[in-house]
């Protein structure tokens, strides 16, 4: 990333550079840019117009929102843990801000090339759950106890899935690497054809599904809604936070669903890049300097795509029941991404 | 648990200790314990104040208890102070969400105690009005259906779609949600202009959406493992706990009063169906629902059709005095059966009015229903049971 400066950045600017770029490249799109975007969209589903008045089109909804949060009074009830509450909410957002470290946005725009990248992703995101439990279990509410509780379970039980379907892409890329992951899929080819390269959507499809199915439950958003089901424990482990400690949960929800957006696209859609068969690229050296450029506007639109599938399934089907929840992580996607791995490592071997 | 002891009659008294000495081991070695829910008065899933006492171990309910009156207005007791063609006005806001439904059975108990009857017209009207106020009603219910459940979309488009039969009603009467139109001998008006070409667009309309909540609803698999084999209410104890409408129907129960009670009303003038489900579970509740308002847009389309002429008043004196006598008529509202037991002596106002509103004895059953289920079908089944909270403490 460093050596697009002509001049020598010292080791803690570049750490400042790239905290700034974190937090813009996080926050705006990840925040703004997806919550605009779903809030219209879900709005366009349920034939009504949605935000009109903050902006152009309600563009600039997300800003008034944290206004009208910021103002509001900053409640802790009287027999919570305030400590433990306090600290909840920032342990999820932390945990969303830890992930987006690895993800690459172009040939050199990225924040970390982490060799295990994928393992340490998962295992950040991994994180969202002590926060959920400490703000379930500190708010001294029933409710937020029974969704804080179910969101453990639920997010535990999902979390098995989702490495399983991951490890598909790891066979096959032969690496941990997310650069790599990338690199791997846009300079390699379907039997000989490489004018896709090989984004693993194709060959990992039914990693895909498995993995779209465990971040939604990991999202915790419908059908897999429990901990926060609003018509049973009216907000779950959200239920006793106010002001903007809610607001931060609240951009949690969507800037994770955002950067869950963003991991998928680099695993299965090619990240940043379009098939090098395309302009004769071989390999990431080669690849031409302004991809640094349009890499992270690929990668947004990619994630955009997501995170819109993400949210039409939200939007459109009813939520299961607890028990049905851990039968279907348990008894469906835990066999199916076991097969998968297996068919993957004899495709592996033999061809 | 001097709760317990104070709102659990014997026979639950004695399951609930049988299941805790059932589970008595293995709370000993999990060390265990339950925890009582209050659920309400205050939340989104009892859209209006009921509060239900739940006991839980973990996810499942070891009983559960409504408990009612937090939102009681004291119309029977209103009433007795008000005239005759001023309670209406109270009885239109029992069933809010049908609230035309609410006069007709009162105004029919006093024209039965004046020994008046409506004219044909007049009652032409109030059936298509009646039923354009279960359609507003039940509309709203299979929308709410899907929040319940998690899913946000189809209440828009309940919305959506009610507001086009509540512009209807607001048409023919001047108020949307509390018409206020109906009189002892007929009606106030007669219907505008425009208002029969509109109204069979509008049950196009209505239809087209009734099979949008079959697709986007009924036939997603996750509501049917929601509803299908959850709280099932069998036939007996349904008639037992004095369940009426849809909900006793889903439980294979063939009663529908509106043919099987002589009423001077259209319906027996007309051909329609009365669905039934043998299941009784939630399922069966929510598909009869869906059903009756499909068969509701046929009966209004069919009395569009066949509405004779003439006048929409009967000869009614203008200071209503009602003869000594008591009367009882009930019809088949939205949620159920309603009716009113008016007590008259011969005065400008009702002695004493027992109001039977539907959503109380369907509500009585969730005790029974609720037992052993987890929390999430605390709230399917409640739903699927369909209460208004006026129509519960009135």
């Amino acid at each position: 990333m460093m050596s697009m400066f002509a001049v020598e950045v010292p080791y803690w600017g570049q750490s400042l550079l790239r905290v700034l770029g974190g937090i813009v490249a996080v926050l705006l799109p990840a925040g703004t840019i997806v919550y605009v975007f779903l809030f219209k969209m879900m709005s366009f589903m349920q034939s009504r117009l949605g935000p009109m008045e903050a902006g152009p089109y309600g563009s600039l909804q997300l800003v008034a929102e944290v206004g009208k949060w910021l103002q509001k009074e900053d409640i802790i009830p009287e027999r919570a843990d305030a400590r433990i509450f306090k600290m909840a909410p920032i342990v999820v957002l932390v945990s969303t801000f830890l992930l987006v470290a690895v993800v690459p946005f172009g040939p050199d725009a990225w924040f970390t090339n982490f060799e295990v990248g994928i393992f340490y992703a998962l295992a950040v995101s991994s994180l969202s759950v002590l926060g959920i439990l400490m703000a379930g279990w500190a708010s001294a509410n029933k409710y937020s106890l029974l969704g804080g509780l179910r969101a453990a379970g639920q997010l535990i039980a999902y979390e098995l899935p989702m490495v399983l379907a991951v490890i598909g892409v790891v066979i096959q890329a032969g690496t941990m690497n997310l650069q790599q992951i990338v690199v791997a899929q846009n300079s390699g080819s379907i039997f000989g054809f490489d004018g896709l390269g090989n984004p693993y959507i194709f060959t990992q499809f039914v990693g895909f599904v498995v993995f779209m199915i465990a971040i939604q439950a990991e999202l915790t958003q419908a059908p897999f809604d429990m901990p926060i089901a609003e018509s049973e424990l009216v907000s779950g482990y959200m239920t006793e936070y106010s002001g903007f400690r809610f607001l931060i949960f609240f951009i949690g929800e969507f800037a994770t669903a955002g950067v869950f957006s963003l991991l998928t696209s680099v695993l299965f859609l090619g990240g940043w890049g379009v098939p090098f068969a395309w302009f004769g690229w071989t390999d990431v050296d080669s690849v031409a300097n302004w991809m640094n450029v349009v890499g992270p506007v690929i990668m947004i639109t990619k994630m955009m795509l997501i995170a819109f599938i993400i949210m039409w399934v939200r939007f459109s089907s009813p939520r299961f029941r607890e028990d049905q929840l851990q039968r279907f992580a348990w008894k469906v996607l835990i066999p199916v991404s076991l097969g998968n791995i297996a068919l993957t490592s004899i495709f592996k071997v033999v061809m | 648990m001097s709760l317990t002891d104070r709102v659990l009659g014997d026979r639950q008294r004695l399951a609930y200790i049988a299941s805790q000495a059932a589970d008595a081991r293995l709370n000993v070695e999990l060390e265990t314990e339950g925890m009582t829910l209050n659920i309400g008065p205050q939340h989104p899933a009892t859209h209006g104040t009921l509060r239900i006492i739940a006991r839980l171990d973990g996810e499942q309910v070891v009983w559960a208890e409504p408990s009612c009156g937090y939102m009681h207005r004291g119309y029977e007791k209103l009433a007795e102070v008000r005239t005759y063609p001023q309670v209406t006005t109270l009885v239109n806001r029992i069933d809010w969400l049908g609230s035309f439904a609410n006069e007709v059975p009162f105004i029919l108990a006093a024209e039965k105690l004046m020994d008046v009857e409506a004219p044909p017209r007049a009652q032409h009207i109030r059936t298509i009005l009646f039923e354009l106020s279960r359609i507003a009603n039940v509309s709203l219910f299979l929308g709410d259906l899907g929040v319940q459940m998690g899913a946000i979309t189809p209440v828009f488009f309940a919305f959506r779609d009610r507001e086009y039969v509540l512009n209807l009603i607001e048409g023919a009467t001047g108020g949307r949600f509390h018409p206020n139109f109906d009189r002892i001998g007929g009606l106030k008006d007669d219907l505008p202009k425009g208002w029969i070409a509109e109204t069979k667009a509008v049950m196009k309309k209505l239809r087209t959406f009734c099979d949008q909540i079959e697709d986007l609803l009924f036939g997603n698999e996750i509501f049917q493992s929601r509803t299908r084999g959850i709280g099932v209410i069998p036939r007996d104890i349904a008639m037992q706990f004095g369940l009426s409408g849809a909900n006793l129907r889903a439980s294979g129960v063939d009663w529908d009063l509106r043919r099987d009670h002589p009423l001077p009303m259209a319906w027996n003038k007309i051909d329609w169906k009365v669905w039934t489900h043998p299941d009784g579970d939630s399922f069966a509740r929510c598909w009869v629902r869906l059903q009756e308002t499909r068969e509701a847009t046929k009966i209004v389309d069919q009395l569009l059709d066949t509405i004779p002429s003439g006048p929409i008043m009967a000869k009614v004196p203008k200071i209503i005095k009602v003869p000594e006598g008591e009367a009882w008529v009930s019809t088949e509202n939205p949620l159920g059966e309603m009716g009113y037991y008016v007590v008259s002596r011969g005065e400008l106002g009702p002695f004493r009015v027992k109001i039977r509103s539907a959503s109380f004895n369907n509500i009585s059953v969730a005790p029974w229903a609720l037992r052993g289920v987890y929390v999430p079908d605390i709230i399917t089944i409640l739903a699927s049971l369909y209460f208004i909270l006026g129509d519960i403490d009135r």
